[in-house]
């Protein structure tokens, strides 16, 4: 019998060793195809033109231009925007959900914005363009409302839920006495949440704030759709932007695999894959030494 | 003090608004998409083939066949090797630098945008494996794209069961398997579920990374096997939604949003439901 | 219960696997040889949509599908060997052709109908008429202001198509003559230009007729159709006038290109010569484009009587 059970024990470890080293395997060989295919854009365009060239315009009618400056400053543009508006909304929200509504509001109100979490981006984009964007030129006196301002709302919107739910998490997995020690001292709530609860969660809220940049990043067809989509460099938030990801979603219909164009475009990929990566790693960190620091 | 109590009052009523805005976007979107969109929503709608030259004769049904098969595609492909790995590292691994490495990169990953995993299937799956645009191609990048949310989502499901489950198991002489299968795996398998779905429902909503992959406009026969050509929710809303010329188009872009909000909601308020139910079971 | 999940991704991966081989075999992408698969332009999305349907209204057996993504995107994939015939709306490039050889594939070009590229302006703007070149100028970006063509004095906002258009191509190449402004607002298709321009008082865009023209041959509302003139003493011409198409300046062929040569009586054949025929130009008209004029046909008929 100990024989069977061992032998038993064995392969399921085995099964669930080799599940494990596949899925590492698939991600790992992501970044390694993304890179492979990427970095050969450098044999031929130099990295000073490809990060700090203004003009991206692989299709131009005398030299393809390659910079991708004014693709990653739409990308900055749209998530700037985007925080503006989620953020204060959302640690607001959060702050009300965790400590201030009565738990039956709570339960009714989290799985409503869990649900604005599942609205698909190009939905979103939808909206965009038939409701809001000629609302904005209507209030604006704008000719269009395809630009920055319009997609930093519909970014905005997603990236929303994120915020609002891990604030919330972290603010929730406060340990009680911080409230409790605080009341006894004479605070009111809004004090002991304002002197208490936020700096203890600051780490756990950066991290949120993070995380929702990461998303507002690597947003694509929301953006795609209002974005306006015109290369030249956005001077404000009325311009219309290209940011990175819109731009690889437009570009890798027309290339022939292992033209330039082609790896250019991964090694644009590259670059957003960098750039979420790093700043989920960076949040990640925050959030656990958040939670080490006040969970026995 | 009343200056104190003022303050707060004034505070908490801006909380309320913000929440309350925040939960009027979502309302809008739905009601919007709701009023617009609920008018060409009807049997033939949702049950004919697509036509092209008279939009208002035909219907979705091939695009909803195609979202669907996607979803199982996914299913398939993520969820087992999701839910193993996840059990693999919790569980079993030794916790080590190497292991919480591995987690974090894992959890990051689920942060990448999904066009770069779209152009990875672009790359792996349709060029150098030659699968081409097509369903299954499809399905292995979304699939992909799905892993490291399940696999995240499972972890947290598995972490929240208390070590003295395990232990207790272990003090009575169960082998590890045992253990996890009989006290661990049945208090986190709600949580790992719904973390599959929430991750397959975010997987269907996707339009960037299967506009390269296979999806199509028009088709006038169903796929019929993983190698065909597909027509899939998202995608037909985009091109309804920029490239269409008939003059129905906008409303048949909102009915198709519609349907894919019902289809992700039903998804999601289902296994709602179900988590809900074998929570209640809970006893600790 | 989780036996079966992993028998069931067991199974799948022996499957998967076994048919990779067979591609690997066969060195080519997996497919049944019926379908037809026809991906590229926006332009032509529309009306080899409406063939695709009408064929298979008469041939229920024929499988066919129709995508987007523009021409550069069509002639991509038929050179990557993904699909059977790419829709196109300019000629292929040099680098393209070149890009085909080294992968073994010769392209075969058909012209299956034309177009009469139009320049449309919100429906306020009292402009009515350019030339080529003022054209040109404006979207160079060298006229940024309506006054100076002899309208309003309100900026031009520039809307334009994606690099993947052949659409996009050939306005820059045969009209532009020179880069695009890069305040030009590229839009995801005909459709998106039209309705930019609908909304938009200072907006100028292209778009193919077929687009603005419905089934009884009106134009639709919101937008106005610029008369174009080859230079300052010719004629102004609207793309709408049937008996001046010989004469008006954006008149351009439309195309499909085959991977290879067709066979006769293969499913690929009997579609193109399905688009060549009365019937299919019918459809074309209906489209709202305009049928291929005789020259054309005999440039079709030299290729097909080497099949």
């Amino acid at each position: 019998m100990p024989n069977y059970r061992n032998i038993k024990e064995k392969l399921i470890e085995l099964l669930l060793s080799t599940a494990s080293i596949t899925a590492l395997l698939i991600l790992i060989g992501i970044f390694v195809f993304l890179f492979i295919t990427g970095i050969r854009t450098f044999t031929e365009i130099s990295p000073t033109e490809f990060f700090l060239g203004n003009e991206w315009n692989p299709t131009a009618y005398g030299e393809p231009k390659w910079g991708i400056l004014s693709l990653v400053i739409g990308t900055i543009i749209v998530t700037f925007g985007s925080l503006v508006i989620a953020i204060p909304l959302g640690i607001a929200s959060a702050v009300y959900l965790s400590e201030i509504a009565k738990p039956k509001i709570r339960e009714t109100i989290k799985p409503v914005i869990e649900m604005i979490a599942g609205i698909p981006s190009v939905v979103l984009g939808l909206i965009g363009i038939l409701f809001l964007s000629p609302l904005i030129a209507k209030i604006f006196g704008l000719s269009s409302g395809l630009n920055a301002f319009t997609s930093s709302i519909i970014v905005g919107v997603m990236v929303l839920p994120t915020i609002i739910s891990i604030s919330e998490d972290v603010l929730t997995s406060l340990p009680n006495e911080f409230r409790e020690s605080s009341l006894a001292l004479g605070a009111t709530k809004w004090q002991m949440i304002r002197m208490t609860l936020l700096p203890a969660a600051l780490s756990g809220i950066v991290a949120a704030i993070m995380l929702g940049l990461g998303r507002a990043v690597g947003e694509t067809m929301g953006v795609l759709m209002v974005a306006g989509n015109s290369r030249a460099m956005p001077i404000s938030f009325f311009d219309p932007i290209r940011p990175m990801t819109a731009n690889i979603a437009i570009e890798i219909k027309e290339v022939v695999k292992g033209s330039l164009h082609y790896e250019a475009l991964f090694a644009i990929g590259l670059v957003l894959f960098v750039m979420t990566f790093v700043v989920n790693f960076i949040s990640d960190i925050i959030i656990e030494k958040q939670v080490r620091k006040y969970k026995w | 003090m009343v200056n104190e109590y003022v303050r707060q009052n004034i505070y908490f009523l801006l909380f309320r608004i913000a929440t309350f805005l925040s939960v009027v976007f979502l309302l809008f979107i739905l009601l919007y998409i709701l009023k617009e969109g609920i008018g060409v929503i009807d049997i033939k709608f949702l049950t004919s083939m697509w036509s092209h030259r008279d939009i208002t004769q035909g219907g979705i049904f091939p695009a909803i066949i195609g979202t669907i098969f996607l979803a199982i595609g996914v299913s398939i492909i993520s969820i087992p090797i999701g839910i193993c790995t996840a059990i693999y590292l919790n569980e079993y691994a030794k916790e080590n630098l190497l292991t919480r490495t591995i987690k974090l990169a894992i959890r990051n990953l689920a942060g990448v945008p999904s066009i770069v995993y779209g152009i990875f299937g672009l790359a792996f799956f349709v060029l150098f494996l030659k699968l081409g645009g097509s369903l299954i191609a499809a399905s292995l990048t979304l699939g992909c794209m799905t892993l490291p949310w399940i696999i995240t989502a499972s972890e947290e499901a598995l972490k929240s069961v208390p070590l003295s489950f395990r232990e207790g198991s272990y003090a009575l002489g169960a082998t590890k398997w045992q253990t996890v299968r009989k006290n661990v795996l049945p208090h986190s398998f709600s949580g790992m579920l719904t973390g599959s779905i929430l991750g397959i429902s975010r997987a269907i909503g996707e339009t960037a990374p299967i506009i390269m992959i296979g999806a199509t406009f028009f088709m006038g026969y169903l796929p019929s096997s993983p190698f065909d050509k597909f027509m899939a929710l998202p995608y037909h809303l985009f091109i309804l939604a920029t490239q269409h010329s008939s003059p129905y188009a906008r409303e048949y872009a909102l009915g198709t949003s519609l349907v894919l909000i019902a289809l992700i909601f039903m998804l999601n308020s289902g296994f709602f439901i179900l988590r809900y139910k074998l929570r209640k079971k809970k006893e600790w | 219960m989780r036996y079966i999940y992993l028998i069931a991704v067991l199974f799948l991966v022996v499957v998967s696997v076994g048919c990779i081989n067979q591609s690997r075999i066969t060195g080519e992408v997996i497919k049944n040889i019926e379908d037809i698969e026809i991906k590229g332009s926006d332009t032509l999305l529309q009306l080899v949509s409406n063939s695709a349907e009408a064929y298979s209204e008469v041939n229920p057996t024929a499988r066919i599908s129709v995508t987007g993504g523009g021409s550069g995107g069509g002639i991509a994939a038929l050179i990557n060997g993904e699909i059977d015939i790419a829709d196109a709306s300019r000629p292929i490039k040099e680098k393209e052709l070149k890009q085909a050889e080294e992968r073994g594939i010769k392209p075969w070009e058909f012209i299956i109908a034309r177009d009469m590229l139009s320049v449309t302006v919100n429906e306020n703007n009292p402009i009515s008429k350019l030339t080529v070149e003022q054209v040109s100028s404006i979207y160079k970006g060298e006229i940024t202001n309506w006054k100076e063509v002899g309208g309003k004095d309100q900026k031009i906002t520039l809307y334009g198509r994606q690099s993947t258009s052949g659409t996009y191509v050939f306005f820059m190449e045969e009209i532009v003559k020179g880069d695009y402004s890069a305040k030009m607002r590229n839009m995801e298709g005909n459709q998106a230009i039209l309705d930019a321009v609908k909304q938009d008082q200072t907006g100028i865009g292209y778009v193919g007729i077929g687009y603005i023209v419905d089934e009884k041959g009106n134009h639709v509302s919101g937008i106005k159709i610029i008369k174009i003139a080859k230079d300052e003493d010719s004629v102004y011409v609207s793309p709408l006038e049937e008996s001046k198409h010989s004469e008006y300046p954006l008149s351009r062929p439309l195309f499909q290109y085959l991977a290879k040569k067709p066979v006769k009586d293969s499913p690929i054949y009997n579609f193109l010569i399905f688009e060549l025929s009365n019937e299919g130009q019918q459809i074309v008209k209906k489209s709202g484009f305009v049928p291929i004029t005789a020259d054309d046909m005999k440039y079709n008929e030299e290729l097909l009587d080497k099949i």
